[in-house]
């Protein structure tokens, strides 16, 4: 349209402005410092970790260990089957971040879409669709989660399509209020008024002005994905061996001699789990300040 | 406010019908069956077909779904794929411990959640309400196993003041008091866990409740005709702020059932979060999904009852 360039230019931005915000927020810039680290460890887990996260690790004068505690040559132990615990944590990061940042933006995704039809269309649409989504989440989310994925056959794929699948209703309602209030703008009336339409409405002036706090539920959909993940892995329906997750990492640990006796093979994927999740709340909670100013905490 | 409370036990009705759905749908859509997952290789394909014929299950999905929803509404929740029993007296016999480990979490909670939520709005920005925030924070962080397991470490294995897992201590069969100290030592563990993951959320909204109503007219004239501050905080600002709260505790009954799951299956506990984990595994669905069902239904009367309540407390919300 031609009529954006007409537009005058603010001095700041929204950009800048909300930057300038989020830098203020110590714990969110903390928090995005170490996700940051966190998902670099992750990339260059083939280049970073010391031995081969599914084969036996041998140390450098020929030693193989099993559940042996940390050493020089492997820092954070070895588990039961003589597989080095750093190695593990590393890759397995790369499955846990991934699945968590795949399964929220489709979580995403699926809400959005969803949220700006009813929001938009109203009326049966809007009906049928946000009952269906009353329906869905009556249901605690685990409870569903857990009962699909005895059905298929766990793989990382599967996990991201189920987590995500039944995830989307936050950000169903989210961006469903959103469009909601934006839908009786006046731009938005400019613009349907000059011929613009359904489609154009909605992924052009819909959906940019509904995304600061799309991006917030999204930040908090990570560290939810996250957690999903573990559970499903820890209960042994998630990622399966001899793949590594953090969650099934910690579901090696549930016998009580391990948990007494070999704390080197729960602690690392615990804490690993726990700084992430808690990292990216922090972001969230950062960001939810620097986009949505008005937003009392 | 009858008008009020039909009209959301008809929502609720046609929420309750599109739940069965969702909870049937699924379980039908999954490829594969108890006879599929029980199958001994010898058996020869046309008894497989009379066996499946028996439970119903070459059947078309609505009319599987059809004859569940008759049978379930005479109470009837089918038979156990897996250990042949009634659903509803097998699941019967898991819901007593689940309320109980549910019911003392969500006590423990709330009281938790309104105690510290009311501290800290009192001193907003004071030590305490920044350790109250950054515990809060960590305790949405922690998954719930991992809660589980390092407290099971530290008070279980490392200190020895608490059982690992289980109800009670069958072998040394107490009975009257001592039975019930032997729970009370059994529940103080998962109950934890349970409330260090739920109160998190509880906590803060009671905190923002409580400094939304401070900042209100009437706790100014309160505080002007000379009452204690402690007496605008218990009787002024905190009733008040119970109102939005109410609502929460419809939010809380399905945090808790989920964290119920994990927390039954970590301690052993022998209710029905870990029931579910079982059935999962031996794909027998109609335990898991009466499970499901159950849990959808404890959710909707959860949050119909807030509302009730809501309503019941305050005259404002029935006329709009």
């Amino acid at each position: 349209m031609t009529t954006a360039a007409a537009v005058p230019s603010v001095t700041a931005g929204p950009g800048p402005r909300a930057w300038r915000r989020f830098r203020r927020h110590r714990l969110a810039v903390t928090g995005a410092a170490v996700l940051a680290l966190m998902a670099l460890a992750a990339v260059l887990a083939p280049w970073l970790a010391p031995h081969d996260p599914y084969d036996l690790a041998v140390g450098p004068s020929g030693e193989i260990a099993f559940a042996a505690p940390p050493s020089l040559a492997f820092p954070l132990g070895t588990d039961s089957v003589g597989r080095d615990v750093l190695s593990r944590l590393l890759y397995g990061g790369r499955v846990s971040l991934t699945i968590g940042l795949v399964a929220a933006l489709v979580a995403i995704s699926v809400g959005s879409l969803l949220g700006v039809v009813a929001g938009y269309y109203g009326r049966g649409v809007d009906r049928v669709v946000s009952r269906f989504a009353d329906a869905v989440s009556t249901f605690p989310a685990l409870f569903l989660i857990l009962t699909v994925s005895s059905f298929v056959a766990p793989s990382i794929v599967n996990v991201i399509v189920i987590i995500g699948f039944l995830s989307w209703m936050p950000s169903f309602r989210l961006m469903r209020a959103e469009v909601l209030k934006l839908r009786e703008t006046d731009f938005v009336e400019a613009a349907t008024a000059v011929g613009a339409g359904d489609v154009r409405v909605m992924s052009r002036h819909l959906v940019p002005n509904a995304l600061g706090p799309i991006v917030v539920q999204a930040t908090l959909g990570v560290a939810e994905a996250v957690l999903t993940e573990s559970a499903l892995s820890f209960l042994g329906l998630g990622v399966q061996p001899p793949i590594a997750s953090w969650g099934n990492m910690l579901a090696d640990a549930r016998s009580i001699t391990v948990l007494q006796s070999q704390p080197w093979l729960w602690l690392p994927p615990g804490v690993a789990i726990f700084l992430a999740v808690l990292s990216i709340n922090f972001l969230g909670d950062g960001l939810r300040d620097a986009l949505n100013p008005r937003a009392g905490r | 406010m009858l008008p009020f409370v039909l009209n959301r036990v008809a929502q609720g009705a046609v929420i309750l019908v599109l739940v069965s759905f969702v909870a049937f749908g699924i379980s039908v859509a999954a490829p594969g069956n108890a006879m599929q997952t029980f199958i001994d290789p010898n058996v020869p394909p046309e008894q497989l077909r009379a066996a499946e014929a028996r439970l119903g299950l070459d059947q078309p999905f609505y009319v599987q779904y059809v004859r569940w929803v008759g049978e379930v509404a005479r109470g009837n929740l089918g038979y156990s794929f897996r250990t042949g029993r009634p659903v509803a007296a097998f699941v019967g016999s898991r819901i007593g411990p689940t309320f109980l480990l549910m019911g003392t979490a969500f006590a423990v909670t709330l009281v938790l959640a309104l105690w510290l939520g009311t501290a800290t709005a009192a001193r907003p920005y004071s030590a305490l309400d920044y350790g109250v925030t950054g515990a809060a924070f960590a305790g949405i962080s922690v998954p719930s196993f991992f809660t589980a397991m390092a407290l099971i470490y530290v008070f279980a294995l490392r200190l020895g003041w608490f059982p690992t897992s289980g109800l009670e201590d069958y072998a040394a069969g107490h009975t009257g008091i001592a039975l019930f100290l032997d729970r009370l030592r059994h529940l103080v563990l998962p109950v934890t866990v349970l409330v260090l993951t739920g109160a998190a959320e509880l906590v803060r909204h009671v905190r923002s409740a409580v400094l939304e109503e401070l900042g209100q007219d009437y706790v100014r004239t309160a505080r002007s005709k000379g009452v204690s501050e402690r007496a605008v905080l218990r009787r002024h600002a905190l009733r008040n702020s119970l109102l939005p709260v109410i609502t929460l505790v419809g939010v809380a009954l399905p945090r808790l059932l989920a964290g119920s799951v994990i927390t039954e299956t970590v301690f052993t506990w022998p209710g029905m979060g870990r029931l579910l984990v079982e059935s999962v595994f031996a794909r027998d669905y109609p335990v898991a999904m009466a499970i499901n069902m159950l849990a959808a239904v404890l959710v909707l009367a959860g949050s119909l009852l807030a509302d009730v309540l809501y309503a019941a407390v305050d005259p404002r919300v029935r006329y709009s």
